[in-house]
């Protein structure tokens, strides 16, 4: 096997380990952390469905981010949106045969990438251009900027400047996931590409980057308006308590 | 005359450039030992004090969902950083929520994350230092848990919930606030944060009771500890002396009365505000609302109803329940707790009270959304009753009534300025020039819809107005209880 292809093959199924359980491990730290009080920003919604529907539009839409700020939600949803069409096209060196609607998708997540390089570019400029934003912006916040816009600048170049061989890339990726390694195509632009996602993957759990597993545990957004005992909506022989809180009754 | 800048009120809000500093001088009183110690809390500065904040910040994160995904989930990306009055009225940019946050989060990083431990300059993480802890003191003294913040951020990020967590490793480390753990300590002696007890309480309502049969005619009654009244009222402190509040007061009463409704208000628990959840912890919290409880038990009480009080209705909708519930020895027809709002708003739909809108004929009002009923809170059952139900009981009790401009209303209320704990003399500075978003909304509607008064239910805004108004050209009596608007309106005797 030649040399790059061990190198990128074990980096992968460590960064794949690593992404996986990481993540793991943060969601069901997460997961497991008492919400002792009903701290919704109200108005919320005071059923189940209602607390799906306000988490869909927080997540698909970026609804409080619109509230709040237009140049950052123009910004933050090229971006977001520009990376999801871009992450699904890629599936297509995953599968084999590729599915039906990555198939679709194509022609969109090639254009996808400008959305998503242009929405970065945008919010670093802010990091520079707003002074408040300036204020809280550190080293970090800079690199993941430059971090993500290596990314899309690389996978841009081999899909429009300098052609990789993607039919041995597949090859490549297929091998990682059935266990049957296969040459990966020595392509400085390819090795670059692949290297820097390979350290997206790594810092994921490390990093601010859990937000996106965050915004799912945020109580503020997935609980449901029903803390007091109100007819129709908590019977008045129940309450929301922590376990560590219910201790607390049994002392005095 | 103040001894700071009092802000210019603009035509148009304007959001302030970063001023680094401007405010690193506003520290509230630090509370002295024996008022520490009264609340389980050590009396001054503890020796390895930095050991301890660090194992209360561990111990924090694991109590609390809010506090682990708040910590982690920040991108920095500034949706907050215009939202916080205190920032745009005094520029100083660790008031900007984020800013706030990190001063917290800087100090998590360092101890409880990878990225912190081993590369703290590329993460922006420090030790935690003396510095760092004056720096908490200050900062975490110039928030008022609003929850504006938490409104605008996408991922729900209350500051809230932060600043009461460094309040709280503050406290444990000996470095409490005077004026809230004082006050705290009153209610445990006495019943109230005014430290009032049972027989100048009983004295003050008599007088009331004389007060309004005087300017009525009628015999309404303010009972106090009577066994057997269907409803408790828990109602802050301040309704028994403070004006507007106390006009607020004998509204309740009139329209219990008319409603025909028997109700007490109770000396033990006497105070409806509870400074727990200022100082973040949950114990204290607890321990305030279980003498409502007990109270409830002791005469027999069938419905608990709230008066007008912007936290103490949060922790009362939010969290009595959880902290002092359950409550299945109450009348299950009816919530707990109600709020007087509701109580009222429900006699009025109903027909079962009069109310002559010309009686108010003298006042052009709008209504000041107090943040912690708008945000953390609901009234009736239906999302955003909280929005509704006061605006309907002023427009039923008067013929003039304008709304500020959207921005500055509803769930994007400005806080008064003065809530969280920071109703205290000696932060007036921060006090005034938080104020300063509301007065240029106030502003607004005055200059354009002649607006006269504004209408709050909050014992906590009503006195922050009534002194911040005038630094900025407003009569100090344009503050007035929204159920001192009921008070004036209600026909009494019309429904026997």
């Amino acid at each position: 096997m030649p040399f790059w292809t061990i190198v990128y093959a074990l980096l992968f199924y460590a960064a794949t380990a690593l992404l996986v359980g990481g993540l793991a491990y943060r969601i069901r730290k997460y997961a497991k952390t008492p919400a002792p009080l009903k701290i919704p920003t109200t108005p919320a919604p005071v059923t189940q469905h209602g607390v799906v529907l306000r988490m869909f539009r927080e997540v698909a839409f970026f609804e409080s981010l619109f509230r709040s700020n237009k140049w950052i939600w123009i910004f933050g949803y090229l971006f977001h949106f520009g990376l999801f069409l871009v992450l699904a096209r890629h599936l297509r060196y995953f599968t084999n045969p590729v599915w039906f609607w990555v198939d679709l998708i194509q022609p969109f997540g090639k254009y996808a990438a400008f959305f998503m390089a242009a929405g970065l570019l945008g919010l670093w400029a802010r990091r520079f251009l707003v002074d408040r934003v300036r204020y809280i912006s550190v080293l970090s916040d800079h690199l993941m900027l430059a971090l993500l816009v290596a990314i899309a600048m690389t996978g841009m170049s081999m899909d429009y400047l300098s052609h990789t061989d993607i039919v041995s890339l597949k090859a490549f990726f297929l091998g990682l996931m059935y266990f049957d390694w296969q040459p990966l195509p020595e392509d400085p632009l390819l090795l670059v590409h692949l290297a820097l996602v390979a350290t997206l993957m790594i810092i994921f759990p490390i990093s601010k980057l859990l937000h996106a597993p965050g915004v799912f545990f945020s109580p503020t957004r997935n609980q449901i308006d029903n803390p007091r005992a109100e007819p129709g909506l908590r019977p008045h022989d129940s309450r929301h308590i922590a376990p560590w809180a219910a201790e607390l009754d049994k002392t005095t | 005359v103040a001894d700071f800048e009092i802000p210019q009120l603009k035509e148009y809000p304007i959001i302030p450039k970063i001023h680094e500093g401007v405010m690193a001088h506003s520290k509230p009183f630090v509370a002295k030992a024996e008022f520490q110690e009264q609340l389980g809390f050590p009396g001054e500065l503890i020796d390895n004090w930095q050991q301890v904040a660090i194992e209360k910040m561990g111990e924090l994160s694991g109590k609390y969902r809010s506090l682990q995904v708040f910590l982690d989930a920040c991108v920095k990306c500034g949706a907050c950083t215009d939202k916080c009055h205190y920032y745009l009225g005094t520029s100083d940019p660790k008031n900007m929520p984020v800013a706030r946050q990190d001063l917290y989060r800087k100090v998590y990083r360092r101890y409880y994350t990878f990225a912190g431990k081993y590369f703290p300059k590329l993460v922006g993480a420090t030790d935690l230092t003396r510095e760092v802890l004056d720096d908490w003191y200050s900062y975490f003294h110039q928030c008022s848990q609003c929850r504006r913040c938490s409104v605008f951020c996408p991922y729900g990020i209350d500051t809230a919930e932060i600043s009461m967590a460094a309040r709280e490793v503050m406290d444990a480390v000996g470095v409490g606030q005077k004026y809230c753990n004082e006050i705290i300590g009153k209610v445990y002696k006495i019943g109230n944060n005014l430290g009032l007890p049972e027989p100048a309480l009983a004295d003050t309502l008599e007088g009331l009771e004389e007060d309004i049969e005087e300017d009525t005619g009628v015999a309404v009654k303010l009972p106090l500890d009577q066994k057997g009244a269907d409803v408790l009222l828990i109602t802050p402190s301040a309704d028994f002396f403070a004006e507007p509040h106390v006009d607020g007061l004998m509204g309740y009463a009139k329209v219990f009365h008319e409603a025909g409704i028997s109700w007490t208000l109770s000396s033990y628990a006497s105070e409806a505000a509870n400074f727990g959840m200022f100082i973040g912890s949950y114990e204290n919290m607890r321990k305030l609302s279980l003498r409502i409880r007990e109270a409830a038990l002791e005469l027999g009480a069938k419905r608990i109803i709230f008066g007008e009080c912007g936290h103490a209705w949060r922790v009362a909708y939010s969290f009595l329940n959880t902290l002092a519930g359950p409550f299945d020895f109450l009348d299950p027809n009816y919530p707990v707790p109600q709020h007087i709002l509701e109580f009222t708003y429900d006699l009025i739909q109903r027909g079962a009270i009069t109310l002559d809108k010309s009686a108010n004929d003298d006042m052009v009002l709008t209504f000041h959304d107090s943040c912690n009923v708008a945000r953390a809170s609901r009234m009736g059952p239906m999302p955003g009753g909280q929005f509704v139900i006061p605006r309907e009981v002023i427009k039923a009790s008067c013929n003039h009534f304008y709304d500020m401009p959207q921005d500055t209303i509803h769930d994007a209320t400005f806080c008064c300025g003065g809530g969280g704990g920071l109703l205290t003399d000696d932060l007036m500075e921060l006090r005034v020039k938080g104020a300063l978003p509301r007065m240029e909304a106030l502003k607004y509607v005055v200059e354009n819809y002649g607006v006269t008064h504004m209408a709050a239910i909050c014992a906590i805004c009503k006195s922050q107005f009534s002194k911040v108004l005038p630094y900025y050209g407003f009569r100090m009596d344009s503050i007035v209880s929204v159920h001192q608007l009921v008070s004036n309106a209600i026909v009494l005797g019309s429904k026997q």
